[in-house]
C-alpha cells in the first residue's frame, strides 16, 4: 500500500496540470469560437508550407 | 485601440525574424506600418459562412484588400473583425464580400464590445472545469472504498477527497448559493435553495463522517451535483448569451449617420444631433432618416416597410415623407420636420415598446415544474428528518444522513439539465439553419402555434420586381426596353436591364420621378411612368415604353422569396392554417396568394387590421405566428404569440419579433416549427425520465437504503439518459 503514497500525488498532479491547462486556454480565450475552431483544422491553405 | 494595434502584429513579425535572411524586412514594414495613422476596427455580420471554404475565402478576400492589416472570422458568432487603415470603409468590406458571394452587414463594433468578453459565460465555465477535475479525482477514491477499502486507507482517502471536494463545493457552488440567498431574503423558495441546502448538507454530513471515522461520505455526491448543475446553468446561459448578442448585433446594424447642409457644405452628422429645420440630403437608394418635406429634387421614395404598398410613390418638391422610406431615382434634399425621438419611425418604435411591456409574461415549462418541484423536496426530506428521528428514539446522526441522501438524490440534476440541454441542442440547429432565437421561451410558444399569419412585401417576396409578359413583346421592343433602363436604378429598371441585349441609344437621360429617354434612331423613346409617355394606366405595377407612337407595357411581379414555397408547403403539411394579409393593392395580393396556395387573404390591410386579425386569432384561442417585416406590421408581430421577422426588416419589426431570420431563404420557418415541436416532446420526455428515476430512488433513500455507490450511479445515469434524448432532436 506505499505505492498509494506516489500513486495518488501523481494522479492529482496530472490532473492539477490539466486544469491548470484548460484555465490557461480559457484566460486566452480559446473557447470565443468553437465551431470556428473545428472547420480551420479542415483549411487545406497552409498544408504545403507554414503560414509564413 | 492606438496601443492594441502595434502588439497585435507581434507574433507576425517573430515569425518573420526567424528567417534570417528576412530579418532587414520585418523593420522596414514596421516602420511603414508605424507612419500609417490608427488602425480602424471594423466589424462585419456574414450571416452565410458555415464552413471551412468559407473561412479561406471570405478571411483572402478581406486581406486582399489594401490597407487591410488582420481579418479573423469567427464562425460561431457568424462575425468578421477586421483591422485596417482608417481609409477602409465598412461599405468598402460589404462590396468585397460581396464580391466572392457572402453577404454582409455592417455593425456597429462600439455596441457590441461588451459581448465580445463575455465573462459571466467564462466565468461559469471555469467553475464547470474545477468541478469537473475535482468530480474525476474523488471519484477515483470514492470508487477505491466502494471496492472495500477498510479503516485506515478508507479514512485517509475520505480526508483526501474532503480536501478536494470542500473548496470545489465552496468555489464552483457560488452560483447556486447567491441566487439561493437572493431567493430566500425575498422569501421565495427559488430552484437554488433545496441545491444549496443539499451541497451544504453533503459536505457538512461527509466531513462529520469523515471525523468520526464513519463509512458513508457523500463527496463525490456533492461535487458530482455541482457539476451537472453548473452545466445546465452553462447552457442555459449560452442560449441567453446568444440570444443577448443577436439582440445587440441587430442593434448595431443600424448605423444611424444622414448627410447635413450646413451653409452649402454636405457635412455627415449623427441622426442624433439633427435638429428640425435642418437640410438633409438623401442619395438614390438611401432611407430618410428624419420625418421631412422635400425642398429640391423630384424621386420616386419606396414606403413599402411602413405601408406595405409595393409600387414607389412619386415625391417632388413639397411631398411629406417619414422617416423609413426608401429614396429610389433621384437626389432629394428634405426640410427636417422631426427627428430622433419625434419622427414617425421613432414613434411608431415606442407603440411597440408599450405594447411589449403588456405582453403577458410567458411561464416556461422548467419554472412551471420548479414551482411544485421545491416545495415538495423539502417537504419530503424534513419529513424523512421527523419519521426517523421517532423512528430512533433521537438519533440525530441517523435522521440527518437520511434527510441529506433525500435531498442529494431528488436534486435536480436531470431536472436542471432536461431543459436546458433540449434548447441548446435546438437553437444551435436552428442557428446552423439560419434563425436566430432572441427570447428564450420563443421556442417553446413556437410549439404550440396553430396559425401562420404573414406579410407580403419584404416578407414572402422580396420587394424586388420580376418581369411577368415579356413574352408579348418583340425582340426589339425587349432589347430598347433594357437599353433605357440600363440607365435608371429604379427598381422596375433594374429587372429589366439584363432581359435582352441592349439596343444602340444616345443621349440616354433620366428624368427623376418620371422615366428614362433616350434617343434611338434618331426619334425620341421614353419609358416610365404612363401619363409621362402617354400611355392609360393598367391595373398592375407596370411601366410604359413608347416607341414612335405605340406604348408597350411591361407588367410586373413581386419577385418571391427563395424558400417561400418551401415554407408554405412544411407549415401546411404540418397542419397548420396559413393566412396571408397585406397593405398592398388587391391585384397584387391575390396574385401571390394564387401563386403560393394560400386560400385565406387579405389586401389594402392598415396597420389596425393586422393587429385586429392577430388580436381575434387569439381570443378566438389560437396561437398565431405572425411573420412580418414592416413597421406596419410591428403591431401585430407584438400582438402575436410568436412572431418572426426577417433581417432585412426595419430595427422596430426585428426588435419586436422573437426570432430572426438571418439569411435570404424563406423555408428555415416550416423546419422551426417542427424542430419547436419535437424540442417541448423532447422536454416532456426528459421530465418524465427524472420523474420516474425519482420514483425509483426516493422510496430507497426515504428508507434509509441509499449509499453513496447507488445514488452516484442514479445521479450520473439519469443526467447522462436526459442529455442523449436532448440529442435525439433532428
Amino acid at each position: 500500500m506505499e505505492i498509494l503514497s506516489i500513486l495518488i500525488p501523481a494522479s492529482l498532479l496530472l490532473g492539477g496540470c490539466g486544469l491548470a491547462a484548460f484555465i490557461w486556454a480559457l484566460k486566452s480565450k480559446q473557447f470565443e469560437d468553437p465551431s470556428g475552431d473545428a472547420n480551420r483544422i479542415l483549411m487545406k491553405d497552409w498544408d504545403d508550407h507554414p503560414k509564413p | 485601440m492606438t496601443i492594441a494595434a502595434p502588439h497585435e502584429f507581434e507574433p507576425e513579425q517573430g515569425g518573420m525574424a526567424a528567417c534570417p535572411a528576412c530579418a532587414v524586412v520585418p523593420s522596414a514594414k514596421e516602420l511603414a506600418e508605424r507612419v500609417k495613422p490608427i488602425a480602424a476596427r471594423l466589424m462585419l455580420s456574414v450571416p452565410m459562412a458555415h464552413c471551412a471554404a468559407c473561412i479561406s475565402t471570405v478571411e483572402a478576400a478581406v486581406l486582399a484588400t489594401p490597407g487591410v492589416r488582420s481579418a479573423r472570422l469567427n464562425l460561431t458568432l457568424k462575425r468578421i473583425s477586421i483591422e485596417a487603415t482608417p481609409e477602409v470603409t465598412a461599405a468598402d468590406m460589404v462590396a468585397v464580400l460581396k464580391g466572392v458571394g457572402y453577404e454582409a452587414h455592417e455593425l456597429d463594433a462600439g455596441l457590441l464590445s461588451a459581448t465580445e468578453t463575455d465573462k459571466q459565460g467564462r466565468d461559469l465555465l471555469m467553475r464547470l472545469g474545477v468541478a469537473f477535475f475535482s468530480m474525476m479525482n474523488v471519484m477515483l477514491l470514492s470508487i477505491a472504498v466502494w471496492s472495500g477499502a477498510e479503516s485506515a486507507t478508507r479514512d485517509m482517502f475520505h480526508w483526501i477527497s474532503a480536501l478536494i471536494a470542500l473548496p470545489t463545493v465552496i468555489f464552483a457552488g457560488q452560483p447556486f448559493f447567491k441566487s439561493a440567498w437572493a431567493a430566500l431574503r425575498v422569501g421565495r423558495l427559488g430552484m437554488d435553495v433545496p441545491i444549496s441546502l443539499a451541497l451544504f448538507l453533503a459536505s457538512s454530513i461527509s466531513l462529520y463522517e469523515t471525523i468520526e471515522g464513519g463509512s458513508h461520505a457523500y463527496f463525490d455526491a456533492a461535487v458530482m451535483l455541482c457539476f451537472f448543475l453548473l452545466l445546465g446553468r452553462y447552457l442555459d446561459h449560452r442560449t441567453r448569451a446568444v440570444a443577448r448578442s443577436a439582440a445587440e448585433e441587430l442593434a448595431a446594424l443600424e448605423v444611424p449617420r444622414a448627410r447635413v447642409l450646413v451653409e452649402g457644405a454636405e457635412v455627415e452628422r449623427a441622426i442624433s444631433e439633427i435638429a428640425v429645420g435642418d437640410l438633409v440630403l438623401v442619395r438614390p437608394g438611401g432611407r430618410m432618416p428624419v420625418d421631412g418635406v422635400v425642398t429640391q429634387g423630384a424621386s420616386e421614395v419606396d414606403r413599402s416597410l411602413l405601408t406595405g404598398e409595393s409600387l414607389p410613390v412619386f415625391a417632388g418638391v413639397g411631398t411629406v415623407v417619414s422617416a423609413g422610406e426608401v429614396n429610389l431615382t433621384g437626389p432629394l434634399t428634405l426640410r427636417v420636420t422631426a427627428a430622433g425621438a419625434e419622427s414617425s419611425l421613432h414613434r411608431m418604435a415606442d407603440l411597440v415598446a408599450v405594447a411589449e411591456s403588456a405582453r403577458t409574461k410567458y411561464t416556461t415549462l422548467a419554472e412551471r415544474a420548479a414551482a411544485w418541484y421545491s416545495p415538495l423536496v423539502h417537504l419530503l426530506s424534513f419529513a424523512a428528518f421527523g419519521f426517523w428521528m421517532w423512528k430512533t428514539g433521537g438519533d440525530f446522526r441517523h435522521a440527518i444522513n437520511i434527510s441529506a441522501a433525500v435531498l442529494i438524490i431528488t436534486c435536480p440534476c436531470a431536472l436542471g439539465l432536461a431543459v436546458p440541454a433540449v434548447v441548446t441542442s435546438a437553437s444551435g440547429k436552428l442557428f446552423r439553419k439560419g434563425l436566430l432565437i432572441k427570447d428564450g421561451t420563443a421556442l417553446e410558444r413556437l410549439a404550440r402555434v396553430d396559425v401562420v399569419v404573414f406579410d407580403k412585401t419584404g416578407t414572402l417576396t422580396l420587394g424586388a420586381p420580376e418581369p411577368t409578359n415579356l413574352d408579348a413583346h418583340a425582340p426589339h421592343v425587349l432589347s430598347l426596353a433594357a437599353a433605357l433602363a440600363s440607365g435608371s436604378s429604379h427598381p422596375l429598371a433594374r429587372a429589366l436591364a439584363a432581359v435582352a441585349a441592349p439596343a444602340a441609344v444616345s443621349d440616354v437621360r433620366e428624368v427623376p420621378g418620371y422615366g428614362i429617354e433616350a434617343r434611338f434612331g434618331g426619334k425620341l423613346v421614353r419609358m416610365g411612368r404612363a401619363a409621362w409617355v402617354g400611355a392609360d394606366p393598367v391595373d398592375v405595377t407596370a411601366t410604359y415604353l413608347s416607341v414612335d407612337g405605340v406604348v408597350h407595357v411591361f407588367t410586373f411581379a413581386d419577385q418571391l422569396r427563395q424558400g417561400a414555397e418551401d415554407a408554405i408547403a412544411a407549415l401546411k403539411a404540418q397542419g397548420k392554417t396559413i393566412k396571408l394579409i397585406s397593405g398592398d393593392t388587391t391585384g397584387s395580393v391575390a396574385d401571390l396568394a394564387v401563386r403560393l396556395g394560400i386560400a385565406d387573404w387579405t389586401a389594402g390591410a392598415l396597420p389596425a387590421d393586422k393587429l385586429a386579425l392577430v388580436r381575434g386569432l387569439g381570443a378566438a384561442g389560437h396561437h398565431v405566428l405572425m411573420v412580418g417585416d414592416g413597421l406596419n406590421d410591428t403591431a401585430a408581430l407584438t400582438a402575436a404569440y410568436v412572431s418572426i421577422s426577417p433581417a432585412s426588416a426595419l430595427d422596430a419589426a426585428r426588435t419586436a419579433s422573437d426570432i430572426v431570420l438571418l439569411g435570404q431563404n424563406m423555408a428555415p420557418i416550416g423546419d422551426a416549427v417542427r424542430i419547436s415541436a419535437q424540442a417541448k416532446r423532447r422536454i416532456l420526455e426528459n421530465f418524465g425520465l427524472s420523474a420516474a428515476y425519482n420514483a425509483i430512488a426516493v422510496p430507497i433513500a426515504l428508507i434509509g437504503l441509499a449509499t453513496p455507490l447507488g445514488s452516484a450511479l442514479a445521479m450520473s445515469l439519469s443526467s447522462i439518459t436526459v442529455s442523449l434524448n436532448a440529442l435525439r432532436l433532428k
